[in-house]
């Protein structure tokens, strides 16, 4: 929350709005609830909205909308729109270490963290049209046929972002998946949630297709098995968690074979955090045969 | 367009019988479980017959292997798998190329008994099930000592020990697609085939200690389901592999919950065998009936859907029918046979009641006039007209040579009603433009597409469903992902 004028002439600040970001576009819940974000010393810092199961079930038809046409856009777009997120981030990079440090984060880490989240972005961004070529084959099969196997994206995944991470930890899970041709609904970290929504804002000044990407806000408690359980869920990446949450993931995906994907005690700082298996883990491998004749 | 070349296959000329002689195989009155490199009495002294589908007589009886048992053979391949995964890759290799040369050699008696124990024709089980799997083993012999060039960055790891639990439709092949890539990459196994055609995986058993595969390295051991759910559940076993029906993957994938066991699921299928207008028609009907009527419909990747171009629909479906009564159903044994028994009374009774269902849906129903043997189970190749997508026999699989027949106009309505099944194991399209193959290989969600072509297998290529049709592939270099950790 802004804090009051000092003094008679000084300027009122505007405070932001934090709110969720869905098919594209800036809703509150739908609920109408909140959560409050607090500084150390106990003064609100913003009301964040508490998304409920239907702004997750919202989220999930933008998302699948959205999927075909994002996994047609050619790799070469897919490519040049991750380096245009790269480019707002850049832009704004004042913000987010502001609001990383409002959060609690030390100065010069943050500043680190954003940094390395542009430079993540440009990695993955120059991913798009290369993990194709590392990962696919053409196999040489003993009958008188044509064969490869390419990637192709498994559709839509939902994602638990990194609790400890609010910005670097959210942007290494969606720009792997997204530049793959999937489009995802994110919960943003509980406790660091205000770089996820205007993390939304640079994407949305980013050519990302209305979609693509969906950010809640909210408890992980509340809508964790939600994230698991949807029927229009391809995959669920969840990051950190314990193993009873895990079980709670595993069991609730179970429900239509989702791919599920865990990613805990990962220092999304590090160099090694950033590689093209995490594009393919949500690829699916099609293969396709063709006969050789006249 | 009336087809009036129609195939006279009935005009007086017969068939004689063409059996292919089973005095050269060895089959033991009893087999064990195969455990440490031995063959062990089941602890609870239980067994099981296995029978001939074909004459509902008892072949031989197996082991039942209880939780005692899977406990035995999780410890033999604990203890196994030090040394072998440390062992020099190449080496390691070279025992994987040894079981596909003994297969190779013996590949005419693993035939005859896969169509005794499972019903499937001869000409199938010896031209396709048996040198596929040989083949199989011998592809990934070579990956042995070459897997730090499939994963670009990664250093790979062998997982521990593997659990498998195959099918019926395809007993050794499945073992041998389970069972080569596990070993080439280190790991240790238990492999559980189905409980109504043990017999080529006990064999293999044979194979693989003539081969001289340090004791523990592989373990055989027979059972229901019971037992599969116990190597799932045992907390020794570091990955399971599963080949079954989508509603048991979904328990397994469930039981798995909250373990840090690695899985991969080939589940079920009802995949879209795709005929275009413009396709070679009777190419196509070649197609169709691949598709679905290969080893009696027992096939995940069956095209049970034909979604035909309303244009060229009539003359299709009657060439169709033609062809079908050509198709010899008997002797799986016998050289001429098309069609082979039904797998199981149980497998028999399932599908039984999809063709009552079908037709209590609306569905018309034809099936060929063909004979059946007396004894055994068995099934004509049928096919339904007049279904919806939302036919229990056009969503769900059946398993058998039931083929549900729906039409369509446009390009679009095809890619609909193709993708409109939780099923994205396979499909198939038929068409003279490539162009319109690529569009549609692309918008078909599913693992494996044939173009022009059905139902097609080989070790280079990696096979596996989208969506409930599974996790993971199986074949190809892409098929050693599922038994290795891939570590920065």
């Amino acid at each position: 929350m802004a804090t009051a004028a000092k003094r008679e002439n000084e300027r009122l600040a505007i405070a932001k709005t934090y709110k969720i970001y869905i098919d594209g576009k800036f809703p509150r819940t739908e609920s109408g609830r909140y959560f409050t974000l607090e500084d150390k010393k106990g003064a609100v810092i913003a009301n964040i909205c508490r998304g409920s199961r239907k702004d997750f079930r919202n989220a999930m038809v933008a998302a699948r909308a959205a999927q075909g046409g994002w996994a047609k856009a050619s790799a070469y777009l897919r490519g040049q729109i991750l380096y245009r997120i790269a480019e707002m981030l850049e832009g704004r990079r004042e913000q987010f270490v502001a609001e990383l440090t409002l959060q609690g984060v030390a100065a010069r880490a943050a500043e680190k963290e954003v940094d390395a989240t542009i430079d993540r972005l440009i990695y993955f961004a120059g991913w798009a049209d290369k993990y194709q070529q590392v990962f696919s084959s053409v196999n040489p099969v003993s009958s008188s046929h044509f064969n490869f196997s390419v990637l192709e994206p498994t559709g839509v995944v939902s994602m638990l972002a990194p609790e400890t991470s609010g910005l670097l930890g959210l942007v290494s899970n969606i720009a792997p998946t997204i530049v793959g041709g999937n489009t995802c609904v994110v919960l943003a970290s509980e406790s660091l949630p205000l770089c996820a929504i205007s993390f939304a804002e640079v994407l949305h000044a980013s050519d990302v297709p209305a979609g693509v990407v969906n950010i809640l806000t909210g408890f992980k408690s509340e809508l964790i098995e939600h994230f698991a359980s949807h029927m229009d869920v391809n995959a669920v990446i969840f990051c950190d968690g314990d193993k009873k949450t895990a079980k709670t993931v595993q069991e609730a995906a179970s429900i239509n074979i989702k791919h599920v994907i865990r990613r805990t005690d990962i220092n999304w700082s590090d160099q090694s955090a950033q590689h093209p298996y995490l594009v393919r883990d949500t690829q699916e491998v099609k293969t396709t045969w063709h006969p050789i004749g006249v | 367009m009336a087809p009036d070349n129609k195939l006279a296959f009935d005009d007086g000329w017969q068939y004689s019988p063409a059996p292919e002689s089973t005095d050269h195989i060895k089959l033991k009155k009893k087999y064990e479980l195969y455990i440490g490199g031995e063959f062990v009495a089941p602890v609870e002294g239980k067994y099981f017959d296995t029978i001939n589908p074909a004459n509902e007589e008892k072949l031989s009886k197996v082991g039942l292997a209880s939780t005692a048992d899977v406990d035995k053979a999780v410890k033999a391949a604990r203890k196994a798998f030090g040394a072998w995964s440390r062992l020099k890759a190449a080496e390691r290799g070279k025992y994987i190329y040894r079981i596909a040369r003994i297969l190779q050699e013996r590949s005419r008696e693993f035939a005859a008994i896969e169509s005794l124990d499972g019903g499937k024709p001869i000409r199938e089980s010896r031209d396709i099930d048996v040198p596929l799997a040989a083949a199989h083993f011998f592809y990934y012999a070579g990956w042995a000592d070459k897997l730090e060039y499939a994963f670009p960055g990664r250093n790979v790891k062998p997982l521990g020990v593997a659990g498998q639990v195959i099918p019926w439709n395809f007993p050794l092949l499945m073992a041998s697609w389970k069972i080569a890539p596990a070993l080439a990459c280190g790991n240790t196994i238990i492999l559980k085939p189905a409980e109504t055609t043990p017999l080529t995986a006990m064999k293999l058993a044979e194979v693989v200690a003539d081969a001289g595969l340090p004791p523990g390295v592989v373990n055989i051991i027979t059972g229901a389901g019971d037992t599969g759910a116990a190597i799932v559940n045992h907390p020794g076993v570091d990955k399971i592999a599963f080949t079954g029906s989508t509603d048991v993957g979904r328990i397994i994938q469930k039981a798995l919950a909250g373990t840090d066991k690695k899985y991969t699921l080939e589940l079920g299928g009802k995949a879209a065998n795709i005929i275009f207008a413009d396709a070679a028609i009777d190419q196509a009907v070649e197609g169709i009936v691949n598709g679905i009527f290969f080893n009696q419909g027992h096939v995940c990747c069956a095209g049970s859907r034909l979604l035909v171009q309303e244009s060229v629909a009539e003359a299709v479906i009657q060439k169709l029918k033609d062809r079908m009564e050509t198709l010899i159903v008997g002797d799986p044994l016998d050289k001429n046979t098309d069609i082979g028994a039904i797998n199981s009374a149980a497998q028999l009774k399932s599908i039984e009641s999809y063709l009552a269902i079908g037709q209590e849906e609306g569905g018309e129903m034809f099936q060929s006039s063909c004979s059946v043997p007396d004894q055994g189970y068995w099934c004509r190749p049928t096919i339904f007209t007049g279904v919806s997508q939302s036919n229990r026999v056009v969503q769900e699989e059946i398993f058998g040579p039931v083929l549900a027949i729906q039409t369509f106009r446009t390009f679009d309505e095809a890619v609909s009603k193709a993708n409109n099944t939780p099923y994205g194991l396979s499909g198939g399209i038929w068409t003279d433009k490539g162009a319109k193959i690529f569009k549609m290989t692309q918008s078909i969600r599913a693992g494996v597409i044939w173009a022009n072509t059905f139902n097609k297998f080989d070790p280079t290529s990696p096979f596996g469903g989208y969506k409930e049709s599974g996790v993971g592939r199986e074949g190809g270099m892409h098929g050693l992902d599922a038994y290795l950790k891939l570590e920065a």
